[in-house]
């Protein structure tokens, strides 16, 4: 959403300098548009025009970083409202809290649960984004020392919480190379908070009181000349959370308000893990950047998980495998024949499925650009008319000395047509990939 | 400075429907349920209203096939309908009954008539005080029946009549305006259909203020997203008004999630997974609650745990949030 050629030249000296390496100051102005040359390659342009062309270009939301080497957690940059729209881009840190009035010996066993938080399924491994260390102690030394021993048992992304900024400094300065978030600048601390952010190059929290304290505040520490922040407008109570999130993320998207133009962090309050989880879930579905959450429950954070993973799926790529003949085990001429579609979900789960019979098959993923098979079928591309020509003329035809093919119960209707145009008999397998077991030991022997 | 608050301005609403009927109003239900009639995105009630999700719980008339951790919860009943629906409306939450008329299905042995169902129907309506919405056994023949029986068999009630879908909405659609009743529309996870098939209903005669959509919503980690998205552009379709895209949805979240390997699988089954039990409901619960964050007016529970958690959690979701 940045400055059209046209606009960027009327900020120009218009003199045709060449000294940008461009023939004329338009030349110049049509390439900054399109991000092939960068501004200060003309010596003469005003400050003032300077300030304007990076406002202009700048994104809606700033991309934020925090820690260091191979864990970097990237938040914000977003550019919708709704995944629909485009896609989300920054998944939601999710960070589990620990206190340093913990002993050395339970901080240590507390983060060695959080390293063991591995989650795996459908192929995809997740794991916690980091941990956060909170002064409950109120004691500079202690928290000092909690987050040397955090540190040296992890590898993870780091925020430490407390809003004492001599306790900040000191904490932080054992982990300075890990740039951690800073937790966090308030209406009474934000001059020496910023001081050390400054200092050690970290990202800053900033807590307001309200919406309205926190653009306040976020305006005076962007006057300060520090811009690497992270926002949190105080309120923990979900319904309200999730208005002010929706506020700081339209505002930030919609009316380009400046001082909503950073990523944001949220923090759950309820205390069983599996309502905690789904307080989380509304953060993760609508617009908070970082989760800093108390319990280490795996399965309730299993499905926080694949729903993060969900709804960060981009949806302008239908997630699909390639089309084709799929071999699973040491198949044989006599081996069955399956058919689902290219969806990789539908596909993987049917493979899952089809390995458990330990019955060499043959799996064909048909290609329905990346439908599933019942909005496939729906849609005309997963039926007799459409499979019938090609498994008629396939290479499978070559690899089966037999002509049977397995097809998805849900679409038992388009039996006739197939068998008429391909030649084949097909056999109407069960509804769900979970039947497939007790179908494999009826129908195939397994 | 304050900051001014964001607020869009739309000129439409999600349809409301109105479920069950009260003695005054020729059923006898103990109270009826509004479902949709939001003039905001969900839960943003400072631009709105925002209807408050219903829960209904599901039934079905033979026992069902589930998983075991359900045995404590619902065991004692699971052979006996009515006691079933008996003990959800009054121990475990449901506001409203769902029953899935699954024994009717002719490729079991020994399938109940319509008869059988439609006398079924009308013992749930006597021993229960709850709304009630009635699936048939999704085998298009048989269900015209079932349908029209239980239709007949329920009159003044204002119950709801599943699943009319592009192939089969005619009967289903004169069954539920003989009798004065909802129908529940289904378009598999396709916004398009949906309106087709809104719009084919409408033409038969059916009330808007009958009809509701089941957008065949997927379960968690198994293409939820696009149930998700397809349903967020139907409440937005709804409020910048268009009126094929405005009628509430219900979810059958429990079914969805309890298809899900990581339901099922015993404990420590998968790296991370933990525990079955609390994982099941989860992924119950979870899929419920991400499906109500993208719209849903009405979901459908299986667990009576997840229930219990998806009701504290629609409470915290309508705690006022106008600025
Ligand atoms: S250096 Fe600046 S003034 Fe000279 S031609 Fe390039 S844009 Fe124009």
């Amino acid at each position: 959403m940045g400055l059209t050629g046209l606009q960027i030249f009327k900020l120009l000296p218009k003199t045709n300098c060449k000294e940008c390496g461009f023939p004329t100051c338009l030349a110049f102005a049509m390439s900054l548009a399109s991000g092939k040359a960068n501004l200060s390659q003309c010596p003469y342009v005003s400050d003032e025009a300077k300030q304007a062309l990076e406002e202009a270009t700048a994104p809606p939301m700033r991309l934020i970083k925090i820690g260091a080497g191979e864990k970097v957690l990237e938040i914000g940059d977003e550019q919708v409202l709704f995944r629909h729209d485009k896609t989300f881009y920054h998944p939601t840190g999710i960070f589990i809290e620990v206190s340093d009035n913990l002993s050395e010996d339970e901080l240590k066993a507390k983060v060695d649960e959080i390293n063991e938080l591995v989650f795996e399924r459908v192929g995809e491994r997740y794991e916690v984004d980091g941990v956060a260390i909170k002064n409950d102690s109120g004691n500079a030394d202690t928290f000092k020392k909690a987050v040397e021993t955090v540190a040296g048992k992890t590898d993870k992304v780091l925020i430490l919480l407390t809003e004492d900024p001599a306790v900040m400094e000191a904490a932080a300065s054992v982990v300075a190379d890990r740039k951690p978030l800073l937790y966090a600048a308030t209406g009474d601390n934000y001059e020496q908070m910023v001081e050390v952010a400054k200092k050690f190059q970290a990202p800053l929290a900033v807590r307001g009181k309200n919406l309205s304290d926190l653009a306040d505040l976020v305006e005076k520490i962007v006057g300060l000349g520090y811009r690497e922040l992270v926002l949190d407008s105080g309120e923990r109570q979900t319904s309200k959370v999730l208005a002010d999130l929706t506020q700081i993320r339209r505002q930030a998207i919609k009316k380009r308000f400046r001082p909503f133009g950073y990523p944001t962090i949220t923090f759950t309050t309820e205390e069983d893990p599996m309502k905690e989880a789904l307080q989380a879930q509304v953060y993760v579905s609508k617009y908070g950047s970082i989760v800093v959450m108390k319990n280490t429950s795996k399965p309730a954070l299993l499905t926080l998980f694949t729903w993060r993973r969900n709804v960060y799926t981009d949806p302008q790529k239908p997630i699909a495998v390639q089309p084709g003949i799929y071999a699973i085990g040491d198949v044989t001429p006599d081996s069955p024949v399956y058919i689902t579609t290219n969806f990789s979900l539908t596909f993987y789960t049917v493979q899952t499925e089809i390995e458990a019979t330990r019955i060499p098959s043959y799996l064909i993923a048909f290609d329905t650009d990346g439908l599933s098979v019942l909005t496939a079928w729906a849609g005309g591309k997963f039926i007799g008319e459409e499979i019938g020509p090609w498994l008629k003329e396939s290479e499978i035809n070559q690899k089966v000395n037999h002509r049977k093919i397995i097809i998805p119960g849900g679409v038992a209707a388009i039996k006739g047509k197939l068998e008429e145009l391909s030649g084949w008999e097909v056999i109407v397998g069960p509804r769900e990939a979970s039947g497939i077991t007790a179908f494999a030991k009826m129908r195939l022997g397994a | 400075m304050p900051v001014e608050i964001f607020k869009e301005k739309y000129t439409g609403k999600v349809q409301e429907v109105v479920l069950g009927a009260t003695k005054e109003e020729g059923g006898t239900r103990a109270y009826t349920v509004k479902l949709g009639g939001s003039s905001a995105l969900p839960f943003l009630q400072f631009e709105g209203e925002s209807a408050r999700p219903v829960i209904a719980m599901e039934v079905w008339d033979i026992k069902p096939n589930w998983h075991e951790c359900f045995e404590p919860y619902i065991g004692d009943v699971w052979e006996d309908p009515v006691a079933w629906a008996q003990k959800l409306e009054q121990e475990y939450g449901a506001e409203v009954i769902y029953l899935t008329l699954k024994g009717a299905d002719p490729e079991r042995e020994n399938p109940k008539s319509a008869d059988d169902c439609a006398k079924l129907v009308k013992k749930i309506l006597e021993n229960t005080k709850a709304p009630l919405m009635v699936e048939g056994c999704g085998n298009y023949e048989k269900d015209n029946e079932v349908l029209q029986a239980v239709a007949e068999a329920a009159a003044g009630e204002n119950i709801a009549l599943g699943m009319a879908e592009k192939d089969n909405y005619r009967s289903i659609a004169a069954a539920c305006m003989m009798g004065k009743h909802c129908i529940i529309a289904r378009s598999p996870v396709d916004i398009n259909i949906m309106k087709q098939l809104n719009i084919m209903i409408l033409d038969m005669g059916v009330p808007a203020d009958k009809i509701i959509n089941d957008p065949l919503a997927s379960g968690l980690g198994y293409g939820i997203e696009y149930s998700y998205s397809i349903m967020e552009r139907a409440r937005y379709g709804a409020l910048v008004g268009d009126k094929m895209m405005a009628f509430p949805i219900v979810c059958l979240a429990g079914q969805e999630a309890w298809r899900a390997k990581e339901a099922v699988a015993p404990d420590d089954a998968g790296p991370g997974w933990g525990d079955q039990k609390t994982r099941g409901i989860m992924w119950e619960a979870m899929t419920a609650a991400a499906l109500i964050q993208g719209g849903a007016d009405i979901v459908l529970l299986r667990h009576p745990e997840a229930a219990k958690l998806i009701k504290e959690h629609i409470e915290d979701l309508m705690v006022p949030n106008t600025y």
